[in-house]
């Protein structure tokens, strides 16, 4: 019960707690999308896309409002990604290299923009490297009441759209005989993406990123079979861990909660796979046992030699 | 050998070692991978640190080696499951490692070698005072050892297994109906690219490794398409870079690592511009000319079908041929005056009509 | 043999055939070219499909057959000329269109059921952010029946055959209720049996005054399954009633010299 009562009184685990969880849901929810687009490692990329985009707001402003990194942030991913597109459809590369080389330019880029900064006189740029790695339990309320709002317009045009997304994710060409701009609710859907990975570097890191983006949805998508279930599962799913990770981590000394938010999804996501009982490995190995034994048995019975 | 001496060769030793393998990765399409393996190496590598009881070369790179090792497999398994796709399976897993290996650290060695910084960033400014001894003789600095013979190794292995790593990077069927098991192949290319990984980690940091094995290797395959002159190519854009990456950090004070992958970035831009057979600029280029060939054919193809239907000699306005191809009038107007500057065309009394060139044109458009 | 009809390939081919009910075109289309990159895929396109029409689009991979299709759905950008789809524009008509894709194109362990796809069939008329009910919801269930896949409309589709998969996006175009309709081989990796139910769907459709428009690949079983041709490469190589247009020349024509196996089979009378 402590840790209950922690959870609504403890004003720095409360506003770690409900960030985390917004993240999950966020993440969790357009990250099905990405997923379900086979566009699961965007995520990953647009996460360290976005390091240079912080540090440059940075300098431009010199202010280290969240709200002005994040929209560095965001500004640099939407860069890469329109780099990224555009590159795999006008030349040989491959989405996989584009990804990486995206990925890692712009974060080399980044690592150069910090340390510059670190090294500049009058410019402390402490703050700024807790993009990298995540730093959960310095989130504020007024951080919490960013992250509310930027994710209740994402879900917002989520649930506005559902149909546009599901139709753009499951066949674009029938969209587009529709008359439906598709190039234009895919740049929507991205941006979308881009809002949850800008909330995601401050809780949990650019590294781990990549996990809050496919996780949710990979865990969800075991126990169902249709989208309007999946996606708020995903959504649930990815808040939970959000807030496991948090109460986990204030347990005991020195457990840093962004990992332990990945590793409380991780968990999700191998009990899914394991257990859920439409998809899961487990139930399908003692269905297709089942099928055998209906299969033999009956021969065997008969004492059928074959 | 003076210290900026030392962190210059390391580099180009490292970029070196890295870019290598590179070609192989791409055209296997394993690009992120590699990512993957190099932030999955860190549990390993804390492991190996717990088991020797300090920072030890070997037992760290055999930890991470392990921990690679264990990467490719899991992804590969949860691929196998048919539930998650490549890029999913490898999202679900480094990071899940990553996060182990930050848990690991953070909760037993924090303030020990082994600091999160490092890890993203390298520490290749300290590479002169990581020395190397044996037997309580100074052989050097470490880093040129590692690095040195992470070039030597790679070397050996692309010239054991050229044949088979060319073979199957672009036909695993056909290589595997030849005798050559992919998947042994698989695990050996991906067991060198980890101990490569582990090497480099400690130089320039987890992410940038990422950028010397593929940026310098996607440059290359930009600029060639022969398999040789792109892993040549790749190792020469990872040296270049490298030198001028570290002229880079000095000049403006920042991070080496940093410095070196944005060269790499400045030469993999440079190739995605003016690349003479895949830049974007000549591709821009090419499309303006096959379009104004193009347009100019449709015009000629048009014009063969109105004499054909009986409306010749007396010529087609710019109005009629407007109305008729649904062109702009602009077009219409530069395609007709290049058709006559190509002699495909000539006036007639009211507007244009073939010359015997462009009727001779048509004629051979029709056979075709 | 069969009868030698004019070989100009760019002969007005609607004008030239005597149909008893001029009815208008369902698809017309004026110097349509395409290209993809550098080449041109559909090059200065000259063709009329009648209404009520089943018509078959045949020609040899790389003919640029889907292509014309998505050209005629403005899925494509097209270099010149045009199309109109119904006696009016594209925009115009799109609410009187029906398109089954390939099967191939979409990922069928997409998390959806049949019924659901075939819903989708009503997004075009329900319009953006309106979701469907009860009413588009029935109008999925009569189309699935249309197509006897009634028992399975709760059945993910990864748990569909082929031939049902195939079934399924004829029913979400069924539910469209339109008056075009355009489909890329619907009858490939399908089972004599679903083949079968589908040409029989389309008969009917066409029976019903609507127009078909297939891209088709099985020279074998075109001539009792369509009653209207086009055969392209590139070019439009020669277009009209099924049985006049369905010669050796032409398709000599429209496949090369590739197609010495088909010559053989024509002249042994396989074709008639």
């Amino acid at each position: 019960m402590t840790v209950l009562h922690d959870l609504i009184f403890d004003y720095t685990l409360r506003n770690v707690a409900l960030g985390s969880m917004l993240l999950g849901i966020i993440s969790g929810v357009l990250g099905s999308y990405a997923m379900l687009r086979r566009q699961g490692l965007l995520g990953d990329t647009l996460a360290h896309a976005a390091l240079p985009g912080i540090c440059v707001a940075f300098m431009l402003t010199g202010s280290r409002a969240t709200i002005v990194l994040l929209l560095g942030a965001g500004i640099a991913g939407w860069l890469g990604t329109m780099l990224l597109l555009h590159t795999v459809r006008e030349t040989k590369l491959s989405e996989d290299t584009m990804l990486g080389v995206v990925l890692s330019v712009f974060f080399g880029v980044g690592v150069l923009l910090l340390t510059m900064l670190q090294h500049w006189e009058n410019a402390n740029q402490a703050g700024l490297d807790r993009y990298l790695f995540g730093q959960a339990a310095a989130l504020v309320a007024a951080d919490v009441r960013l992250f509310a709002i930027l994710g209740a317009v994402a879900l917002l045009v989520v649930a506005l759209f559902a149909k546009e997304f599901k139709l753009l994710a499951f066949d674009p060409a029938f969209a587009g005989s529709l008359g439906w701009p598709v190039r234009g609710f895919d740049v929507l859907l991205t941006s979308l993406l881009i809002i949850a990975v800008v909330i995601g570097l401050q809780t949990v890191g650019v590294v781990l990123m990549a996990a809050m983006v496919i996780g949710p949805g990979a865990a969800a998508r075991q126990w169902t079979d249709r989208l309007h279930v999946m996606l708020p599962l995903a959504g649930v799913f990815g808040g939970a861990a959000g807030v496991i990770g948090a109460v986990i981590s204030v347990q005991a000394a020195r457990l840093p909660t962004g990992p332990m938010i990945i590793l409380s999804l991780t968990a999700i996501v191998v009990a899914s796979l394991l257990l859920a009982p439409r998809h899961g490995l487990v139930p399908e190995a003692i269905r297709r046992r089942g099928h055998h034994a209906r299969l033999v048995a009956p021969s065997l019975s008969r004492g059928d030699p074959a | 050998m003076t210290p900026s001496m030392v962190i210059l060769l390391t580099g180009v030793l490292c970029a070196v070692a890295c870019s290598l393998l590179g070609t192989f990765l791409i055209l296997r399409r394993m690009a992120m991978m590699t990512d993957a393996i190099s932030h999955a190496i860190l549990p390993g590598l804390v492991a190996g640190y717990v088991i020797a009881g300090g920072s030890n070369l070997l037992v760290g790179a055999a930890g991470a080696a392990g921990a690679a090792m264990l990467t490719v497999t899991l992804v590969e398994a949860l691929r196998r499951t048919g539930r998650l796709d490549g890029g999913a399976s490898i999202g679900i897993v480094f990071p899940a490692m990553f996060a182990l290996g930050t848990v690991l650290v953070t909760r037993y060695f924090a303030g020990v070698h082994l600091d999160t910084d490092a890890i993203l960033y390298g520490n290749i400014e300290f590479a002169f005072f990581e020395r190397l001894y044996l037997g309580g003789h100074d052989l050097g600095p470490q880093s040129l050892w590692v690095m040195g013979g992470l070039v030597a190794g790679n070397l050996t292995f692309l010239l054991l297994f050229f044949k088979e790593l060319k073979l199957t990077s672009f036909d695993a069927g056909l290589a595997a109906a030849m005798g050559f098991s992919p998947l042994v192949l698989h695990y050996t290319l991906m067991l060198v690219l980890s101990f490569t990984t582990v090497g480099a980690f400690t130089a320039v940091g987890a992410i940038l490794v990422v950028a010397l094995v593929i940026v310098a290797a996607a440059t290359a395959y930009l600029l060639t398409e022969r398999l040789i002159a792109m892993v040549a190519g790749s190792a020469a854009i990872g040296a270049g870079s490298a030198i001028s990456g570290y002229w880079l950090a000095i000049r403006i004070d920042g991070s080496v690592a940093g410095a070196i992958v944005t060269m790499t970035g400045v030469c993999f831009g440079l190739a995605l511009l003016f690349s003479p057979s895949s830049g974007l600029v000549s591709r821009a280029r090419q499309h303006r000319q096959n379009r104004r060939r193009f347009t100019l054919d449709l015009l000629i193809a048009h014009l063969g079908s109105r004499e054909r239907s009986g409306q010749p000699g007396s010529g087609a306005t710019a109005a009629q041929l407007g109305a008729a191809l649904r062109w702009p009038a602009s077009q219409v107007r530069s395609t007709v005056a290049r058709g006559i500057a190509e002699g495909m065309l000539t006036q007639a009394e009211r507007g244009v009509r073939l010359s015997p060139t462009g009727r001779a044109a048509v004629d051979g458009m029709r056979r075709t | 043999m069969t009868a030698t009809l004019a070989p100009t390939p760019t002969a007005p081919l609607a004008a030239a055939v005597s149909r008893p009910d001029e009815r208008a075109a369902a698809v017309a289309v004026r110097g349509l070219t395409v290209a993809y990159r550098d080449t041109p895929v559909l090059w200065n396109i000259d063709l009329d499909i009648p209404a009520g029409t089943l018509t078959a689009i045949i020609g040899p991979n790389g003919a640029g057959k889907s292509t014309l299709l998505k050209a005629l759905l403005g899925l494509v950008p097209v270099a010149a000329g045009t199309a109109e789809i119904l006696g009016g524009s594209l925009a115009a008509r799109r609410r009187r269109i029906g398109y089954v894709p390939q099967r191939g194109s979409v990922d069928w362990q997409f998390p959806t059921n049949a019924l659901d796809v075939v819903t989708m069939g009503t997004y075009g008329r329900l319009g953006w952010i309106r979701r469907p009910g009860r009413a588009e919801r029935a109008r999925a269930r009569q189309s699935l029946e249309q197509v006897g896949l009634a028992d399975f409309a709760d059945r993910q589709i990864s748990q569909l055959s082929g031939g049902q998969q195939q079934r399924v996006f004829l029913a979400r175009a069924l539910a469209q209720d339109a008056d075009l309709y355009i489909m890329d081989e619907p009858f490939a990796g399908v089972d004599a049996q679903t083949e079968r139910a589908i040409i029989d769907l389309l008969q009917t459709l066409r029976n019903q005054g609507k127009t078909v428009v297939c891209v088709h690949h099985d020279l074998e079983t075109a001539p009792a399954y369509f009653d209207w041709l086009v055969l392209l490469n590139v070019r439009a190589i020669a277009a009209g009633p099924f049985a006049s247009t369905f010669t050796a020349d032409h398709l000599r024509a429209t496949y090369g010299g590739a197609l010495t196996l088909l010559r053989h089979r024509v002249g042994s009378g396989a074709l008639s």
